[in-house]
């Protein structure tokens, strides 16, 4: 194959991957602060976009986008108050559960109040397609500005995000509880505020997401599916890692859309298959050849070990 | 309250160690079974069949499965749907291409073949623990789903991509009608709980609780990670690859991958976590309240004379589902068999507890 497709589909591989990052940066928020596998990640993207898309119909954007935040603020409160305040010090996996439990509520009650047919969210974007480099290949190489802004937007978040965690009296809170929940606590950082925190800023994250993808494919059921797709970003970068949940992002964006242009018709061909679409579990393959060798994700915290 | 175990000792090692201790116990679930097996045919119904008691039953050999590998062993797996799409194939494939296959032998084999293709997908688990190893199960689901959608030859080049299985006989008795469908089902239950009760009380059981409560101090009295994790993985998709036969076979007689998409993985997960991890009698608990919950969530608007719209019923139930699970995890984690055991524990005392 020509490099110029090639190269096409990987821009557009790794553009795809930085909006997949956006959903695996609120999984690690959640994760580093409270040590919670938020499953209910995807059904807080949909419920956030699914508010802005309802919002944004009768409101100037601004203020539709102003009233989703205080709606996923509130949001983070219910989940804290109602569900995290009492499962302190269960498994992980009960944790988890619940989170999935909360999935299933959100998916339920996001499409009750704000009705389930598919939404479009106009931000104005550009939608002409743009060519680059078109000197060096014929025709050159065509990007979706959508995602070239996502792209943008998305590396502002992260390093607003460093600097929150790095910078900031609360950041500070936030690494001290990642780090050890009972010393935090007992040098005087309240938990339960913290964990407060760390959610609505997950539900913000889940906003600007959920906006970026609803932009790209109209807000709808499916929007929650996303989390699936965000859970190898995720496992490759590491759970504890906001770096890891862009870099992972990139690879698995990239070599998921260059597997489906290169390996999937060679496999289509070797064993006579039914057609490719090899997207959906090839992600997770990538992903835990990585683990092999890394098992805690290229960049997670070394998993020490005591008896 | 309900009966005193005052009087009954135990005079030798062989009752010492049998599954159900006390008399009381043990002719409560004899008389259970028994009436499973020839009072429920008195009067149940098509619908009690067909909706409730087959797939209950057939969830909670899934169940009992996941339980040995999550509940007992401690490794989080969401693969447990595309292990039971092995099992299913498997035995649709046998059937298929081996017609005079006897029917016990092709969910035999169909829990061999899930059995090996959970060694291999367990494998993993020996260097990526926790949450990591749950996620890199997907892995396993996605390709799997994939494989039997895509691969034209698991399907026997069906155009449509779903499959029907023909006549189901046994010893050339036919199976035809929900009753005997439900006896056989019912059957092939009793074995398969009795057989996981006992491997999880013998020394395969405590090397897989030893494991999960923690590996490395497992590691260090002499238990082998690759043996316990990779047997508790083949036992358990043993068990799941069975349920998936029995589940394509008897409860859906055609289907499609879909029908073992992830969404079946989380099902028989939250069946296990609300029956409670680590019980064999919480697989069942937890089958029969997720297959419930759904129909009496379903059947709630009529009885109270709502009128609703069909997708708003829908959400709701979704709501209420997910609100009732995370009502029962902060009510009890540890699932309805620990809350059977402390009703038990009280009734024994009550009214006197002191």
């Amino acid at each position: 194959m020509a490099l110029g497709p090639v190269l096409e589909t990987l821009i557009g591989g790794l553009l795809t991957g930085v909006l997949y990052s956006l959903v695996a940066l609120g999984f690690v928020l959640i994760f580093k602060a409270s040590g919670v596998f938020n499953f209910a990640q995807g059904a807080m993207v949909l419920f956030a976009a699914l508010s802005f898309a309802r919002l944004s119909e009768f409101l100037p954007l601004v203020v539709a986008f102003a009233l989703a935040v205080l709606i996923m603020i509130a949001l983070a409160y219910a989940i804290e108050f109602l569900v995290l305040r009492h499962l302190v010090n269960q498994d992980g996996i009960i944790l988890f559960m619940a989170t999935l439990g909360i999935a299933y509520f959100l998916e339920g009650f996001g499409q009750t109040i704000w009705g389930s047919d598919i939404y479009k969210i106009g931000l104005g974007l550009p939608t002409n397609p743009i060519f680059i480099l078109e000197s060096v290949f014929p025709g050159g190489l065509l990007i979706d500005p959508a995602e070239l802004i996502a792209a943008v937007i998305c590396a502002v978040l992260v390093l607003v995000l460093a600097v929150f965690f790095q910078v900031t009296r609360v950041g500070r809170a936030l690494r001290a509880v990642a780090d050890d929940h009972q010393a935090a606590q007992s040098v005087g950082i309240p938990l339960n505020q913290i964990w407060l925190m760390v959610w609505a800023v997950a539900g913000i994250v889940a906003l600007v997401a959920g906006m970026m993808w609803g932009a790209k494919l109209g807000v709808q059921f499916s929007l929650s599916l996303i989390a699936l797709k965000a859970l190898p970003v995720l496992i490759l970068g590491g759970f504890t890692s906001i770096p890891g949940a862009i870099v992972g992002g990139l690879i698995i964006g990239a070599g998921e859309k260059l597997a489906e242009v290169l390996l999937a018709p060679v496999l289509v061909r070797t064993f006579d298959l039914a057609g490719g679409g090899i997207e959906n579990w090839f992600a997770y393959v990538l992903a835990l050849v990585f683990l092999l060798f890394r098992p805690q994700g290229l960049f997670g915290e070394r998993i020490i070990e005591r008896v | 309250m309900f009966y005193r175990e005052a009087g009954q000792f135990k005079t030798s090692y062989v009752a010492d160690e049998s599954i159900f201790p006390i008399a009381q116990d043990r002719w409560f679930v004899v008389g259970l079974v028994v009436f499973a097996f020839v009072g429920v045919p008195l009067f149940a119904g098509q619908y009690l069949y067909t909706e409730i008691l087959i797939p209950v039953l057939i969830l909670s050999i899934a169940a009992i499965g996941l339980n040995i590998l999550t509940g007992y062993c401690g490794q989080v797996s969401l693969g447990t749907g595309g292990f039971m799409a092995v099992g299913a194939y498997a035995a649709y494939n046998v059937a298929l291409r081996l017609p005079e296959t006897n029917l016990i032998l092709v969910f035999l084999f169909a829990g061999f073949m899930a059995m090996l293709v959970g060694l291999l997908f367990g494998l993993p688990s020996l260097r990526i623990k926790g949450f990591y190893l749950a996620v890199a199960t997907l892995a396993a689901q996605f390709f799997l789903e994939w494989a039997f959608a895509r691969v034209k030859w698991f399907t026997n080049y069906a155009p449509s991509g779903s499959v029907a299985v023909g006549r189901i006989e046994l010893f050339g008795y036919p199976i035809d009608t929900p009753g005997k469908t439900y006896i056989f089902v019912l059957a092939m239950v009793v074995v398969l709980a009795l057989a996981a009760k006992n491997l999880v009380r013998g020394r395969l059981g405590r090397m897989w609780m030893a494991m999960r409560d923690m590996d490395i101090a497992a590691e260090i009295i002499g238990i082998r990670p690759l043996h316990a994790k990779l047997s508790a993985f083949a036992v358990s998709s043993f068990y799941i690859g069975v349920a998936g036969a029995l589940w394509g076979f008897l409860r859906l007689g055609s289907w499609e991958p879909l029908a073992f998409d992830v969404n079946r993985s989380f099902q028989v997960l939250f069946m296990i976590i609300i029956g409670g991890l680590g019980t064999i009698l919480g697989s069942f608990l937890g089958a029969a309240f997720i297959v419930l919950l759904p129909i009496l969530l379903n059947q709630l608007p009529s009885w109270l004379g709502i009128p609703i719209s069909t997708a708003g019923i829908s959400h709701i139930e979704f709501m209420l589902f997910g609100a009732l699970i995370i009502f029962f995890l902060v009510v009890e984690p540890r699932g309805l068999a620990r809350l059977w055991a402390i009703a038990k524990e009280k009734l024994r005392l009550w009214p006197f507890p002191y």
